[in-house]
């Protein structure tokens, strides 16, 4: 019990030196300060994943009322520009990247149509830009036949599905993707900043031979390892659960519809699994410039991989398996947005938990060899 | 001697409130060994780096060789007449370069060429007796070497102005005393060279011309050795400067008085060592040595650099395990977890080892938390300590901003501080003033007389060797002799220990390797009087630094191979793993109706290629808790009476549930299901054969350009390329500048002709090699493994990679000239270029639909720029008519970052 008061107490001390030494940088708090604020907010709001804020074209070569309608319907916030174009201008603001859909309207398409003979509109979709082009097309079409559809209705009446499928998306009901890309780009920072601080805080200790200082006094090498961790998270944390709330539900307005108490119970376990493997890789590194080029393609592929960006299910199989294996991120993407966007509890969300705890203390054993190894080499 | 080699009026330099230099007025006279000594803190070091050009002048003026330091085309024109050795070991040298390489790169930074280069390494190498190491790395060399090497480097360019700074701190006596014969035999070949030194060493600064003495900012005595010797009337340098000193600080002062040892009653000795060695590798760095040292006791180790002092010290701590032998403390063999004996000792490092961003006084608190002291206690003890060890001023400054004889006090208070009963000290006066040297060993002697403290030391001064109840000389790895300091001056028939150690050690070094070189009788040329034009830009000098850059790179294997591993694992991963195509997609039925209809609609869905079936649903509370779980991400409700409805055309309506939580994939969804449902309308129809014809005229042909089977592969492998192109080269570059700033090489930069673009640019250019050769391996992957041909000009897509890549590895470079520490370029590059290069640059979302922020963020880097291009080559076949814009903007931000960045990185420092 006594030992244990001890180790708590070293631990306690050296918690208290490393956030002094965070402190001092005050590049990296504002950085920081500025991963958490400023880039949640502008990835949150300028980057649409779903089909909104399309670029199209027209080609208008009818000229009539019914093809000043179809431009018409294109409008905000599906659309950013709708703007007519000729014809010979198609491939160069498609080349270019400045429209991604380009409409083109037939001559005499509107007279056709009235007279019921068959006509026919093409789409050109830009099919290299993979988030919009195939649910802007989907919309586009539907806007389309919803256009024609009115036109006509004078002349035929409007035809009935005889089933009426209700669509309806729970948990976000106008799928505003600002709602996920701000709370996954906490997420993404946590992993990056947790480990490139925890590694960093490491190799600077290495490299100004600061640790070897440590290792002749009354600590061990857990009580060293388990400080650090617990520091960089903690800043880490405590940043993460800021921006959650004044800039996620108070700036951006993204309502938080699980317990704030049990993603922080989470965020905890996972700051603690990133920081372990912060140190292992301040341990398999033994310079800066090593760490930064080893530790920037682990977070990518965490990142990336994680279902934080792209779906999951996309990813082939043992791909998927690899990374819920390996890689702590997919399962706290998994917690967090069961949590945040679902309201899932406790009883929903332990296995994720779980398997956190258990990939974070594979990590920790295999950082503590390592770091023993290392520094008593 | 008309005109002076150096010349200050009125000249002030403060760091922050505390004041270097204090309206120091100065004439340092040519053609002479100039001797600056005094006190450590009192702007000894500011005086040199001003002389040298290096720093800039705050107030006042210094005038070099007949030039005002303060315009700069003056100071340019010096530069290559005066060369500058900062502080430290090798403080300004390249640890993985070869000796023959670290001069060889001072030699083409002053434009010499090939033949010129090689005989003037081959003189200054054989007059430094390095010429059997030429091919040894610099960081394998011993302290003693390190400076020699350092020298040569300074002396590569005849210069008429030497400024030395402490060159022979830390360097053991038998290589100091080379290194000064060297000095003087320079000396003796080029009289008109003036050289100007800064020495803690006392007995050395007996030997040079002319000293300034120096305290508090200001000069307190000038004028030859024997002058200020006389003037005080004191017998020794270092009495005389005591005498000098203000009443006040020399009150404080007092001569250290040895005291007899009394025998301690417990026989058992403090330290045991018997036949301990340790090896790396092949290198026996400590050979079988075996000692006993008393309680109480006073031990002295003195021995060449690198003689394996360090090593049995680190033993001794549990630092490093022993390869062989036993070690005991107080009796009790060395174990590695044993706190009790780790608070029983006390332990100072050769490299100052305390936290740099930590204050003084936390410094101090830290280390008195960490060896349970009582809470009461702590800060009566920090006061006493910062009181005996004179610390007080400096309690609240961080020791980075401390001179390093005030770091060596610091670590020597934060060793004795919980009262161990031994104290183990790597060179604990080494860069530390007399005065303080003086109390500090007044204290030891306090220590070891009255509280029984064991303490075992190493030093290369002999007037503390002398003052050790017991020395041993050591040499590569073996103990010479052991015993009294006069026993061991006797068994020599020397005069003085000083004498009877080099002998020993001469004697050893003589029967191991004859290293020891007889002191330069090589010819030092004499002074090349062909004028040195300094150009402003030579392109010999930019590839000097590109060069060494390159070297450095080449004997890193580790980061070199993760500058190639890294894009490669990441391309892959990616190209397999990030796809926007949604597929496999969990969906569940709650089928209230169980008709033949409800079955067919749930059947409608089972089939589809996008929908994998799970378990269907009981309950309107089991729909919610699985879509809360995230097990499924879709829900169809089928109402009760669905097939009667359907039957008799009341048309049900039919719920379907979607996780809105990824939005990208809620609304994927969206369509395929309204697809279905159409779909499923339409063979309802057709089966009942009795709709009216439903079909509108209008058919909507889509044409997917670009990529007809809209592959995720052919859009996303081209965009990683992207990412991988600034990610990697951008953080490989980010280290270039700001290692140097920490290791001091950029002392180099400073005070040597180069400009700051050749410097820069010269960095740079290794790094973008590395940056194309590893887009050559992209484009292969990209080729092969994902199949994504090229259909535009393969030279269009390497011209705008090669600006690319000048672009982002120049904003590393931008971020590294701007930060202090490789921490913070690192945290600052991984931040400001992976967030926008994964957001606003075309990989997620076509960049001309961002808005706001994101999208100003996005065009102001050059991955936004880049993108289209690679894109565009790869899969929509276009040229340079199309995409020169993109070109033309990425030669801009490469030549705007490389404009910036030489704004943030200066010729002189602060």
């Amino acid at each position: 019990m006594r030992r244990l008061l001890i180790h708590l107490g070293n631990i306690g001390h050296l918690i208290v030196k490393e956030l002094r030494s965070i402190r001092a940088d005050p590049v990296m708090l504002l950085l920081v300060v500025y991963a958490f604020s400023v880039a949640v907010y502008t990835v949150a709001t300028g980057v649409k994943l779903e089909a909104r804020d399309l670029t199209i074209g027209v080609v208008d070569e009818d000229r009539s009322e019914l093809s000043r309608t179809l431009l018409g319907a294109f409008g905000p916030p599906l659309f950013k520009v709708a703007r007519v174009i000729p014809a010979s201008a198609i491939d160069a603001e498609m080349d270019a990247g400045r429209l991604v859909f380009v409409l083109e309207i037939p001559p005499n398409f509107q007279a056709d149509l009235m007279a019921g003979r068959r006509t026919g509109l093409q789409l050109n979709i830009d099919a290299t830009a993979m988030t919009q082009a195939g649910n802007g097309s989907v919309y586009i079409q539907q806007i389309i036949a919803q256009e024609i559809a009115r036109a006509t209705a004078g002349r035929e009446a409007t035809s009935t599905t005889p089933v009426d499928v209700v669509v309806r998306a729970r948990f976000n009901p106008n799928l505003d993707s600002g709602w996920f890309s701000s709370v996954m780009q906490i997420l993404n920072n946590v992993t990056l900043l947790t480990i490139v601080l925890t590694g960093a805080a490491l190799i600077r200790e290495r490299e100004q031979g600061t640790v070897e200082h440590l290792l002749v006094m009354p600590v061990t090498a857990v009580e060293i390892m388990l400080a650090k961790m617990a520091a960089n998270g903690l800043v880490i944390l405590v940043a993460a659960l800021a921006s959650l709330t004044l800039v996620v539900e108070w700036w951006l307005g993204v309502p938080v519809a699980g317990s704030l108490a049990l993603f922080a119970f989470g965020a905890a376990i996972y700051a603690f699994t990133v920081a372990a493997l912060g140190i292992l890789l301040g341990t398999l590194a033994t310079t800066m410039g090593q760490f930064g080029l080893l530790a920037i393609p682990v977070f990518v592929v965490t990142q990336l991989l994680s279902g934080a960006t792209t779906p999951m299910e996309s990813m082939p199989v043992w791909l998927q398996w690899t990374m819920r294996l390996i890689s702590p991120t997919p399962h706290f993407v998994a917690l967090a947005q069961g949590v945040l966007y679902r309201g899932a509890g406790l009883d929903v969300v332990w296995p994720e938990i779980a398997k956190i705890v258990a990939i974070g203390g594979a990590y920790f054993a295999f950082a503590l060899v390592r770091f023993r190894k290392v520094i008593f080499a | 001697m008309t005109e002076p080699a150096a010349r200050l009026a009125g000249v002030t330099h403060r760091y922050g409130r505390v004041t270097a230099l204090d309206a120091l007025t100065l004439d340092i006279p040519a053609g002479r060994m100039i001797g600056v000594i005094g006190p450590d803190g009192v702007g000894k070091s500011t005086l040199l780096a001003l002389v040298a050009g290096v720093r800039r002048i705050q107030q006042g003026e210094v005038h070099a060789l007949g030039g005002d330091l303060s315009v700069k085309a003056e100071r340019e024109a010096r530069r290559g007449r005066i060369a500058y050795m900062p502080q430290g070991l090798g403080r300004n040298l390249y640890p993985t370069l070869s000796v023959f390489e670290n001069i060889d790169f001072h030699a083409r930074l002053f434009g010499q060429d090939a033949a010129e280069r090689r005989r003037r390494i081959d003189e200054l190498l054989q007059a430094t007796g390095l010429d059997p190491f030429e091919a040894r790395p610099a960081a394998k060399l011993s302290g003693g070497m390190k400076q020699k090497l350092s020298l040569c480097c300074a002396l590569i360019h005849d210069p008429d102005l030497l400024v030395l700074d402490e060159p022979t701190t830390g360097v053991d006596p038998l290589s100091r005393g080379q290194f000064w014969d060297l000095i003087d035999s320079i000396r003796a070949r080029r009289p008109g060279m003036s050289v100007i030194v800064a020495t803690a060493y006392m007995e050395e600064a007996e030997r040079f011309d002319w000293l300034v003495a120096m305290d508090d900012g200001r000069a307190i005595a000038t004028g030859a050795p024997a002058e200020l010797r006389a003037r005080t009337g004191e017998a020794t340098l270092e009495a005389a400067f005591v005498a000098l000193l203000p009443e006040a600080k020399r009150a404080q002062h007092r001569a250290v008085e040895p005291r007899p040892r009394v025998a301690a009653d417990d026989a058992t000795p403090a330290i045991e060592a018997e036949g301990l060695t340790r090896r790396f590798g092949d290198f026996v760095a400590v050979d079988h040595v075996s000692f006993r040292i008393g309680r109480g006791e006073i031990f002295g180790f003195l021995g060449s650099n690198g003689c394996g002092k360090s090593t049995t010290m680190k033993m001794l701590t549990g630092l490093l395990p022993a390869s062989e032998g036993v070690a005991k403390l107080f009796g009790r063999p060395l174990a590695a977890d044993d706190m009790e004996t780790r608070r029983n000792v006390g332990y100072m490092s050769q490299s100052f080892s305390l936290y740099s961003e930590l204050t003084v006084r936390q410094n101090l608190r830290l280390h008195a938390e960490l060896y349970h002291l009582p809470d009461a206690e702590i800060p009566v003890r920090i006061g006493e300590l910062l009181n005996r060890f004179d610390l007080a001023e400096a309690a609240e400054a961080r020791p980075d901003a401390l001179p390093l004889g005030i770091r060596q006090r610091l670590q020597l208070a934060v060793a004795v501080l919980h009262r161990p009963a031994m104290l183990i000290l790597d060179e604990p006066t080494s860069g530390v003033d007399p005065i303080a040297r003086d109390s500090f060993w007044r204290t030891l002697i306090d220590l070891s007389r009255d509280d029984g403290v064991t303490i075992f030391l190493s030093t290369h001064f002999m007037n503390e060797a002398q003052r050790c109840d017991r020395i041993s000389f050591m040499h590569a790895g073996k103990v010479l002799a052991v015993g009294t300091p006069d026993e061991l001056v006797a068994a020599r028939g020397a005069a003085t220990l000083e004498e009877a150690f080099i002998a020993d050690l001469k004697e050893a070094a003589g029967i191991a390797d004859g290293a020891v070189p007889a002191p330069a009788q090589a010819a030092i040329r004499e002074p090349e009087t062909a004028p040195r034009a300094e150009k402003r830009f030579d392109p010999r000098r930019l590839w000097a630094c590109a060069r060494r850059e390159t070297m450095e790179l080449l004997r890193d294997p580790i980061r070199l191979s993760f500058a190639f591993l890294g894009p490669l694992i990441l391309m892959l991963a990616f190209g397999f793993g990030i796809s926007f195509d949604v597929e496999n997609l969990k969906f569940a039925a709650y089928d209230q109706d169980n008709s033949m209809e409800s079955r067919q609609l749930a059947e409608a869905f089972s089939s589809s290629r996008y929908f994998s079936e799970q378990p269907p649903l009981r309950s309107a509370s089991e729909l919610d808790e699985r879509l809360k779980s995230g097990e499924l991400t879709l829900a169809i409700e089928i109402p009760p009476s669905f097939g009667r409805d359907l039957m008799s055309a009341r048309r049900p309506e039919v719920s379907v549930w979607l996780d809105g939580a990824m939005p990208f994939r809620a609304e994927t969804t969206r369509g395929y299901v309204t697809a279905l449902a159409t779909q499923y309308a339409q063979t309802l129809s057709a089966d009942r054969a009795a709709s009216s014809h439903a079909e509108t005229p209008v058919s909507i042909e889509t044409r997917f350009r670009y990529n007809q089977d809209f592959r995720s592969a052919n859009a996303m492998v081209p965009s990683v390329i992207m990412l991988m192109l600034i990610v990697i080269p951008a953080i490989m570059s980010a280290i270039g500048v700001v290692r140097e700033k920490e290791t001091g090489s950029i002392a180099n930069f400073r005070s040597t002709p180069i400009s700051r673009f050749e410097f820069l640019f010269g960095k740079q250019l290794p790094y973008i090699a590395v940056a194309m050769a590893s887009f050559v391996l992209l484009v292969v992957i990209a080729l092969t493994v994902f199949d994504v041909p090229i259909k535009g000009s393969v030279w269009v897509l390497a011209l705008a990679t090669l600006l690319y890549v000048a672009a982002t590895t120049g904003f590393g470079q931008l971020i590294s000239s701007f930060t202090r520490t490789q921490v913070s370029a690192v945290f600052a590059t991984a931040i400001l270029s992976i967030i926008p290069a994964v957001n606003f640059s075309g990989l997620m979302a076509p960049v001309a639909s961002l808005s706001g922020g994101g999208r100003l963020i996005g065009m102001s880097l050059p991955p936004a720029w880049y993108q289209p291009v690679s894109v565009g080559v790869f899969t929509k076949g276009l040229g340079i008519a199309e995409l020169w814009t993109n070109l033309a903007m990425l030669a801009l931000f490469f030549l705007l970052f490389l404009a910036v960045a030489q704004l943030g990185l200066r010729k002189q420092e602060a």
